[in-house]
């Protein structure tokens, strides 16, 4: 049975099936396209989206869902929403979500209701110095760095945790 | 169970009388000597010390591709076989009814049996297709009460089953379920209340449902035996302080895999309790939420240097890379690693693995990219093993690793032997050079995500670097194969894969050329699986006096007709051949199957097929 001759086929009269770009779409119409929409090379859809084919890449469900549910965690750390607190000779670390606030002043006063200190106010030069407490955050490159330098909304998304510490080792922060 | 490869008319099974339930272990029944029923001492027959004999020669005959070849020397031989095999594997469940087995071999004492296709491993399988362990486990809860161990791969089982296997194998020592389903942690609870003698219970990828059963706490409160006890696919949470003080009354304990309800901190506490640990999985591998901070950060470090026998590393399931550094100590010893889970870059894993000088197996993510196998080629010259799994599983994802972290690897890791590789682009320049670095190479598996993926300088086919693969590698015997390829690549396959046993085939070929080739080519082919490719009913046709010696053929998604399939069945009556249909609308028609599954079996076609599936 020669079905080779009856297939139907987008692409000029003679042309060698290998030379398909990858990048179509491949949508056969004698198959509907919910689950396996995969087909054997047989027509194109060239305007209709890539769409992902049913078990593939080869990659075991278990692995897929873990891997993605990692990728929420560390998305929703990263972009700067709920960040971990922990202030110097505090017991335990608080959790807040930053993008509740919407400005410095804003999470400073959240922040010493919480944790009962007084962090003062900031200034470009001396930092928060004379006060008893500093806040300090490590950004996504894994620096320490003084609350209030960055403007607020880079501050926001590269935030990764919050650290009050005392005034007289913030100290050489603020001296940067 | 398998045949050999000349005989694909007749099965030796079919061949030699069915002992059915008289057969004991005497050989009285053949009458040769006389004075069948009398009391007086009859000196045995020539025939009978001959079967004595073998039976105790026999004994020593553990391979079982080595038994099979005995049994089929003759009746009495096949007789002396099948009374002295103590192991079973049954690589497909549904190749042989339970009962022909157990009528067969009577003291077995360890059996592995293997269920559904590998491909239902990506959802190319509805649910329920069937694969049931229930069946199995009534035939030998009547026959085999004396087992050992079970092995499952694939099956489908209960909680049910598990709690009647708890129940009927009172001496059962080890119980391995790989890619199981059906189950939960009731089941569990089951097995770890009642099989009191178990030394190994290792629960691998599998699905367990989470009925919130205590099962740690079901575990007796004596001293155990437990020697292996892997659970990080149980998805659920366990109670820990069960966990600690299983541990803790469990001295023997070799291998303890955790699962990612274990925070490192609990690691610590059962690590300082089991120092004697030769394979562990970490769990989570990060701290819990709430850190009291007063308190000095636990030393990890000391934890792991106190495992001094430590060989093998898993878990990492939410890993924090800050705390990898605590793994330094062991790093020097360890034969195997595996970091598949864990989302690290190239920076954060050179440390660790420029010190695992001595790895042989390593499992990790593309995260590490081209540049973090660069360090691997650079350290682990005794690689044997090596899996990059994917972050992104998708196919037009950025890819962190290409043919320059495979080039690395073959130039740095010449002992390869067993390769799993997943990326975006790569070339036939890299594919050739591992064929020609790494000639020890026995599994070759490349995946090229993008569907019909050229060569990404050339733009040529893949077809010269899996050929190269094929030719080169010559001990090669499991192979898959991605990218844009043309029937010449399965020409050079069924050219040079001579030893070639197990084939994964995607997206791939022009025409029924391409699987000719292969199953004329290939001789040794056992499990051909292939979805999404132009082969047709002539190419089906061409493998007909193949596909007795076979475990499987898979094909979905392509061109093969109902007609074809109707044929070969008619053709071959001992081959089971399962077409599985997806629901279609009303007016949808297709002349081509969707997937065809098709099986030699010594029992006919098998009574528990949903309607999905069609048995011609």
């Amino acid at each position: 049975m020669n079905l080779k001759a009856t297939e139907l086929r987008l692409g000029l009269p003679g042309t060698d099936e290998s030379q398909k770009e990858y990048s179509s779409f491949v949508k056969s119409n004698k198959r509907s396209s919910e689950g396996m929409d995969s087909s054997c090379n047989e027509e194109e859809c060239a305007t209709a989206p890539k769409a992902q084919v049913v078990g593939w890449p080869p990659v075991r469900s278990y692995r897929k869902n873990v891997l993605q549910q990692q990728q929420k965690k560390s998305d929703s750390d990263v972009s700067g929403m709920y960040v971990k607190v922990s202030m110097d000779g505090a017991p335990y670390l608080r959790k807040i979500d930053i993008k509740v606030y919407k400005n410095y002043p804003d999470l400073l006063m959240a922040l010493e209701n919480m944790f009962k200190c007084s962090m003062g106010v900031y200034s470009e030069r001396e930092g928060y110095n004379g006060s008893e407490y500093a806040p300090t955050y490590e950004d996504k490159d894994g620096d320490w760095m003084l609350v209030g330098d960055v403007p607020w909304d880079m501050f926001v998304t590269s935030c990764k945790r919050l650290r009050i510490m005392k005034g007289s080792e913030a100290k050489g922060l603020g001296c940067q | 169970m398998s045949g050999s490869d000349n005989r694909s008319e007749m099965s030796e099974d079919e061949e030699l009388p069915d002992l059915g339930g008289d057969a004991t272990h005497s050989s009285n029944s053949t009458a040769v000597s006389g004075g069948g029923g009398d009391q007086n001492y009859v000196s045995p027959s020539p025939d009978q010390v001959l079967e004595n004999v073998l039976e105790n020669v026999l004994c020593f005959l553990t391979s079982r591709r080595d038994r099979n070849a005995a049994s089929l020397v003759c009746k009495s031989w096949y007789r002396a076989e099948a009374l002295t095999r103590s192991e079973l594997f049954i690589g497909n469940c549904y190749s042989v009814s339970p009962r022909r087995v157990t009528n067969r071999f009577r003291l077995v004492k360890a059996i592995a049996i293997k269920g559904k296709p590998r491909f239902s491993d990506f959802s190319l399988l509805p649910p329920d297709w069937g694969a049931h362990f229930g069946p199995w486990l009534s035939a030998m809860a009547r026959s085999y009460r004396a087992l050992e161990k079970l092995y499952l791969k694939r099956m489908s089982v209960t909680d049910e089953d598990l709690a009647i296997a708890a129940h009927s194998f009172p001496i059962l020592k080890e119980l391995v379920m790989v890619c199981c389903e059906g189950f939960g942690t009731s089941g569990l609870a089951s097995v770890a209340s009642e099989c009191r003698q178990i030394r190994v219970l290792e629960l691998m990828d599998s699905d367990i449902g989470d009925d919130e059963e205590d099962w740690i706490s079901c575990f007796p409160d004596n001293v155990t035996c437990l020697e292996s006890f892997i659970f990080d696919c149980v998805e659920a949470p366990i109670n820990f302080e069960a966990l600690e003080q299983l541990v803790a009354r469990s001295p023997s304990l070799k291998k303890l895999r955790l699962n990612c309800y274990i925070s490192i901190g609990q690691l610590y506490r059962l690590m300082i309790r089991a120092p004697q640990l030769t394979h562990l999985g970490t769990g989570s591998f990060s701290p819990l939420e709430i850190v009291a901070q007063g308190e000095q950060e636990l030393n990890y470090f000391s934890a792991f240097a106190a495992c001094k026998s430590l060989i093998c590393l898993s878990g990492f399931r939410e890993i924090i890379p800050d705390y990898l550094s605590a793994i330094y100590p062991v790093c020097g010893n360890l034969t195997s690693l595996n970091l598949s889970y864990a989302n690290i870059n190239a920076e954060q894993l050179k440390p660790v693995i420029c010190q695992c000088h001595k790895l042989q197996t390593f499992w990790v993510l593309d995260s590490v990219s081209d540049e973090g196998l660069q360090a691997v080629s650079a350290a682990c010259k005794d690689l044997r093993e090596l899996r990059v799994f994917p972050v992104q599983a998708l196919e037009d994802a950025e890819g962190p690793v290409s043919e320059v972290g495979l080039l690395a690897i073959s130039e740095g890791c010449r002992k390869l032997q067993s390769i799993l590789y997943f990326c975006q682009r790569m070339t036939n320049a890299a594919v050739v050079a591992m064929s020609k670095n790494c000639p020890d190479l026995v599994v070759f598996r490349l995946c090229i995500m993008g569907r019909h993926r050229p060569d990404h300088i050339t733009g040529e086919p893949m077809d010269e670097g899996f050929g190269a693969i094929v030719k080169n590698c010559k001990k090669l015997t499991r192979l898959a194969v991605s990218g844009l390829l043309t029937d010449r690549a399965f020409s050079y396959i069924g050219q040079y894969g001579k030893l070639l046993r197990t084939l994964s085939v995607a997206f791939a070929g022009n025409t029924d050329l391409g699987l000719k080739y292969l199953l004329e080519g290939c001789p040794k082919l056992q499990k051909l699986e292939i979805r999404d490719s132009p082969f047709g009913d002539s190419a089906l046709f061409a493998g007909l006096q193949h596909y007795y010696n076979m475990r499987f053929l898979w094909m979905s998604s392509c061109k093969v007709t109902r007609l074809g399939c109707e044929e070969i069945a008619r053709q071959l009556p001992g081959l089971v051949v399962e077409v599985i249909t997806r629901d279609r609308e009303e007016n949808e028609t297709s002349e081509y199957v969707d997937t065809l599954y098709m099986y030699r079996s010594l029992d006919g076609p098998r009574a528990d097929a949903p309607r999905f599936v069609h048995i011609l």
